[in-house]
């Protein structure tokens, strides 16, 4: 579904602060596959997910969504296939818009917009039945600013956004990391529900090594803009926070430079 | 007593500028609120307006056509002030002063249109000779010549289209766009295409007031605009403050944009009956404006502050 060759992406080209965020990164994910991504701070985990949605173009290597050459796309376009559910909570969504305009705006994903209603009677049935599948009590209040709803309740709304138009992919990118540890299991367990629902292919950027070994069936991780490890199968059913640990060791003895800070 | 009845006698002449000027405030709005841009195109877009409004119809035109074409040539001051900020990447603000200069040339070439000179500061057109929509001269007649019930026809319909424009899906999709770009992005959403539809329509509304602005006072002047973006801006503030407690449908919101103008414009007469002259107005203006901008901001430092303080309090 998703098919990543030898991309590469150097910030500051040139300069001091030169930065090689991925260096000739390859990936596949079959359709169905949940991945889970975890590394240290500056791995490249953030870059992979930026060059896939299309924020900026990759110096190198080429990006297929389903067959599809999306490499010389821009961010818009490649919005017609990608779901997408950010870090922090006021990004995924429009914080001055009703509730029921987010999720408007979000059903008409990848279509052509036109002079047409904005947002239809029939569409806020839709979205109401929707709302109360996430058990918050959104349903209740569809004509409320989005900006008065919490942290939580934003991501749980933007991951109900990012799935409202089928994506070919969702991209997760640290989406619990602002959240209270309870907030954070529940928008998990959320996510777990939706991928599984709509048999979405997800890739999902998590700072927890037990989330990243409970959720998903495959886990990549990665150092210095590449991937050094990857689990999937029964393999990644099996798998333990402490043969993680090992494996990790295991690679990085290899590695020019270890990053004890991750196995902290 | 006399204060109060020169004031009275002044009323119709308020309601009459503010009208006009909160179509331009509207058009601010567009910009400002919706999109979150400062554009300053409009101090010449506003002249670009009158000016061609004028020109049309002293060349026989119209003067409903003039003013439709008063819309278009703000549209495409509009636009290209779009394509600097999004083709070029010149910041927004950048863009519209670098349109607004050139316009400034542009005005004087469409009033001097025809003349000897090939260019010229004002252009009269008289309500003897051409059938205009608006006139001050009859600001204070009743009966259907009477500017304030056309200004008021034409508020209530610009208000209707942009009601509606904004509830389609284009609409709410530049409302996306100035409220948060990378979600508008995610969700496929083309944010410079919309940030140029933004600022032609806003234009187009601006200059549309320099049509009437022009008609109404019965002539195009070169700094018809100066400050125009400054008296746009204390349109939409004053009536924000005045009136965000009751206003929330956006249709509403756009009205509260045409009141701030005429309390604007009565706030004016009353200091200019105080005995302040009009050459000290822009220099007023320019201070009510930075007084309500900064009151949102002291204001949340000084709650932030006083809570701080009650904390330590407490501890």
């Amino acid at each position: 579904m998703l098919d990543v060759q030898n991309i590469a992406k150097t910030f500051n080209a040139g300069t001091v602060n030169e930065k090689c965020a991925l260096d000739n990164l390859s990936l596949h994910l079959n359709a169905g596959e949940f991945c889970t991504v975890i590394g240290g701070n500056g791995a490249g985990k953030s870059t992979l997910l930026n060059a896939v949605a299309g924020v900026w173009p990759v110096d190198r290597g080429s990006i297929f969504i389903d067959g599809l050459d999306v490499t010389h796309l821009p961010e818009y376009k490649r919005a017609k296939y990608i779901g997408r559910v950010f870090q922090d909570p006021m990004t995924g969504t429009a914080a001055s818009m009703q509730i029921e305009e987010n999720l408007a705006l979000a059903m008409r994903r990848g279509k052509k917009r036109t002079l047409r209603r904005g947002i239809t009677k029939a569409e806020r049935e839709v979205y109401y039945e929707k709302l109360k599948t996430l058990g918050l009590g959104l349903e209740s209040r569809m004509t409320a600013k989005v900006g008065l709803l919490s942290g939580g309740q934003r991501q749980a709304l933007t991951l109900l956004m990012a799935s409202l138009q089928q994506p070919k992919l969702l991209l997760l990118d640290e989406h619990t990391a602002a959240l209270d540890p309870a907030t954070a299991a529940k928008v998990l367990e959320l996510s777990d529900r939706i991928v599984q629902e709509n048999q979405l292919t997800c890739l999902m950027i998590t700072h927890n090594m037990s989330d990243a070994i409970r959720h998903g069936n495959r886990l990549i991780m990665m150092n210095n803009g590449r991937i050094i490890l990857d689990i999937s199968g029964e393999e990644k059913r099996h798998l333990t926070k402490s043969e993680l640990l090992e494996k990790f060791a295991e690679v990085a003895g290899v590695q020019e430079e270890t990053d004890s800070v991750l196995l902290s | 007593m006399d204060f109060l009845l020169t004031f009275l006698r002044a009323t119709p002449g308020s309601i009459g500028q503010g009208l006009i000027w909160g179509i331009m405030a509207i058009g601010v709005y567009i910009t400002y609120r919706v999109l979150d841009i400062a554009d300053l195109t409009v101090d010449g877009s506003l002249c670009t307006g009158g000016a061609l409004c004028v020109l049309l119809i002293v060349n026989g035109v119209n003067p409903w056509v003039a003013l439709i074409c008063a819309f278009l040539v703000g549209m495409l001051a509009g636009l290209i002030t779009g394509l600097l900020h999004t083709a070029c990447g010149i910041p927004a603000i950048l863009s519209g002063i670098l349109t607004q200069l050139a316009l400034y040339s542009v005005n004087l070439r469409i009033m001097g249109w025809g003349t000897d000179a090939g260019t010229q500061a004002t252009l009269p057109v008289s309500v003897d000779k051409f059938p205009l929509v608006v006139s001050s001269r009859f600001v204070r007649e009743l009966g259907v010549k009477n500017p304030i019930l056309m200004l008021l026809i034409l508020t209530v319909i610009v208000i209707g289209v942009l009601y509606w424009f904004f509830g389609t899906e284009v609409g709410c999709s530049i409302r996306a766009t100035g409220a948060n770009q990378n979600m508008a992005r995610a969700q496929g959403i083309n944010t410079n295409v919309n940030k140029v539809v933004g600022l032609m329509v806003s234009n187009g509304l601006v200059a549309l007031a320099g049509g009437l602005l022009a008609q109404y006072q019965g002539s195009a002047t070169i700094d018809m605009g100066r400050g125009a973006i400054v008296i746009g801006l204390a349109a939409v503030i004053i009536g924000e403050v005045v009136f965000s407690k009751v206003f929330r449908n956006f249709a509403l919101l756009l009205l509260s944009c045409t009141f701030g103008a005429i309390i604007y414009y009565f706030v004016i007469q009353f200091v200019l009956r105080l005995g302040l002259s009009t050459t000290d107005l822009k220099l007023l203006t320019a201070v009510v404006v930075a007084i309500f901008l900064a009151v949102p901001y002291l204001k949340g430092r000084y709650f932030s502050k006083s809570s701080k303080a009650r904390a330590s309090r407490h501890a």
